[in-house]
């Protein structure tokens, strides 16, 4: 039933949803300094080292600073939406960790606890819709900053992410041809048995296109064409201070952590740990460790794509507009389209034992 | 009153708030953001019934993909109370009244005779809604349906393209 609900169940679930929405804060705060340091070590530099050992209170000092600055709201804009649009942009990456499986399950209290907030039979159709409400949350700022060039911005951001939104869909239709389930924790155990059980070697075309898409909806350099400096004056922030500001700048973190992870968990086998059997391990050093190792497993492969996403950010530049629109339209789309249809055309041949 | 009631009302009372607002309101960008509360509230209703599927497909499509491309154009003309063209004609407003106020009367007369105020709606047990079961509906039971309207879907891309092509 929908609502029959006990009081354990609800418990632990406030319990998960708290440990996620803390966890996903730290590590999108540590990846901001993560950014810096990456792009230090790109161009030979140190980085950030002042703040604490190493620099790392440096992410603490960033938003010390952030919440201490003067908010400014433009006197001829839309008082209410101008707020409204940093906390939507908030609000909407923080969403897509509700259907993410972080692990497989702990044992505690003689209750088994799965470490996933949600597992709706819609996982993956979920995350499409939180993604395509994400928009908002910057067209909504962007208009009621009152600022032609946040207009600009918010625009660009809009139909970037519409067009690059199908491509997305359609490379991901050829993945659940294959999975033939839209269940994210299905998905990952499906993706247990052995290391080339996972989807990137069957899907390898339509890991590609996502990981571009990725890239694209999280307004990432090559695509980071909705706050260029150069000729927007920053896009859709421009008219933003203090902390309404932080926020939109953190939310691109949050969503760049989310997305890793929505890719782990699609192609690279969740918490799968790879080479070894995970219920002899169970046996040997019990369920709650496996876990815990689990987790660590799948943090370090979305810290990898992390890495990947900065990487890319310090050295490819940024695309023209019409070159964007042409490689989302004109490249993604087409391929994305036979990769599907490829993908429909072997999985009916072999159903039908290879007779054509 | 149960909690699914409660939600039920809760999410009524939202969808016809935000419907009355979508026309009340003085400026389109917040008419077409009271359309978004009302597809949300719709999509609540949708996973009350236990459609998943559609609920979710609600979202993307409508709430996601066509009010973005409304809330683009309104934003790119600017469109406000001040630029829209005054309404002159007395009798039209009269006009338009009464015949949506007597299709309104028939409708009702029409529905207070049908079966279906008697038959209750399956609140969250029907599967039919969970997407493995609708698949299959789809792909057995309503195919052709389904077919014709992907083809009609078709033409009216290949429509806009042509239309698009012209001016250039």
């Amino acid at each position: 039933m929908l609502l029959s609900i006990g009081l354990p169940l609800i418990i632990e679930k406030l319990v998960l949803i708290v440990v996620v929405v803390m966890s996903s804060l730290v590590i999108a705060m540590y990846a901001t300094f993560a950014e810096r340091k990456v792009a230090a070590i790109m161009q030979d530099r140190r980085g950030p080292n002042r703040a604490g050992p190493f620099g790392l209170l440096q992410p603490l000092a960033d938003g010390l600073k952030l919440f201490f600055k003067e908010e400014i709201i433009p006197n001829l804009s839309s008082k209410f939406l101008f707020i409204l649009g940093p906390c939507l942009a908030m609000l909407t990456a923080m969403m897509t960790g509700a259907v993410i499986p972080w692990g497989d399950k702990v044992h505690f209290f003689g209750r088994d606890i799965s470490l996933q907030i949600a597992d709706v039979n819609i996982g993956i159709l979920y995350v499409f819709g939180v993604v395509s409400m994400g928009v908002y949350g910057i067209m909504i700022g962007s208009w009621a900053s009152n600022n032609k060039f946040s207009l600009m911005g918010g625009l660009r951001a809009a139909s970037q992410i519409i067009s690059y939104e199908l491509a997305m869909g359609i490379a991901l239709i050829a993945l659940l041809m294959t999975t033939g389930t839209l269940s994210l924790k299905e998905i990952v155990q499906q993706q247990q048995e052995h290391w080339y059980s996972w989807n990137i070697i069957k899907q390898p075309l339509g890991f590609l296109i996502f990981l571009i898409c990725a890239f694209a909806e999280c307004n990432r350099t090559p695509f980071d064409l909705p706050e260029a400096e150069n000729e927007l004056i920053g896009g859709y922030h421009t008219e933003y201070s203090s902390m309404k500001l932080g926020f939109f700048l953190f939310a691109e973190y949050i969503n760049m952590f989310l997305s890793s992870s929505v890719m782990v968990s699609l192609f690279f086998g969740g918490y799968d740990i790879p080479f070894v059997n995970d219920a002899s391990l169970a046996e040997s050093i019990g369920t709650n460790w496996v876990a815990l190792i689990h987790a660590g497993v799948f943090l370090f492969k979305a810290a990898c794509f992390l890495f990947l996403f900065m990487w890319v950010r310090w050295t490819i530049p940024r695309f023209r507009y019409d070159q964007l629109m042409n490689l989302g339209w004109k490249i993604l789309i087409p391929l994305a389209l036979i990769n599907m249809l490829a993908t429909g055309a072997f999985i009916l041949l072999q159903q039908n034992n290879w007779h054509f | 009153m149960s909690a699914i009631e409660i939600m039920f009302w809760f999410l009524s009372v939202l969808a016809l708030g935000a419907g009355v607002m979508v026309v009340a309101s003085k400026s389109p960008v917040y008419s077409i953001l009271f359309l978004i509360l009302t597809f949300f509230a719709i999509s609540g209703h949708y996973i009350l019934l236990n459609a998943q599927f559609l609920a979710v497909v609600n979202v993307i499509v409508y709430a996601g993909a066509i009010m973005v491309l409304f809330l683009f154009v309104v934003m790119l003309m600017n469109l406000n109370a001040e630029s829209e063209p005054h309404q002159k004609n007395k009798w039209l407003l009269y006009i338009g009244g009464i015949s949506g106020g007597s299709l309104l009367l028939v409708i009702v007369a029409a529905l207070k005779k049908t079966v279906a105020t008697t038959q209750l709606v399956q609140m969250n047990n029907g599967e039919v809604g969970l997407i493995k079961n609708l698949g299959i509906k789809l792909f057995t039971d309503y195919v052709f349906p389904f077919e014709i309207s992907s083809v009609l879907f078709l033409s009216a891309m290949i429509g806009a393209v042509v239309i698009s092509k012209k001016e250039g």
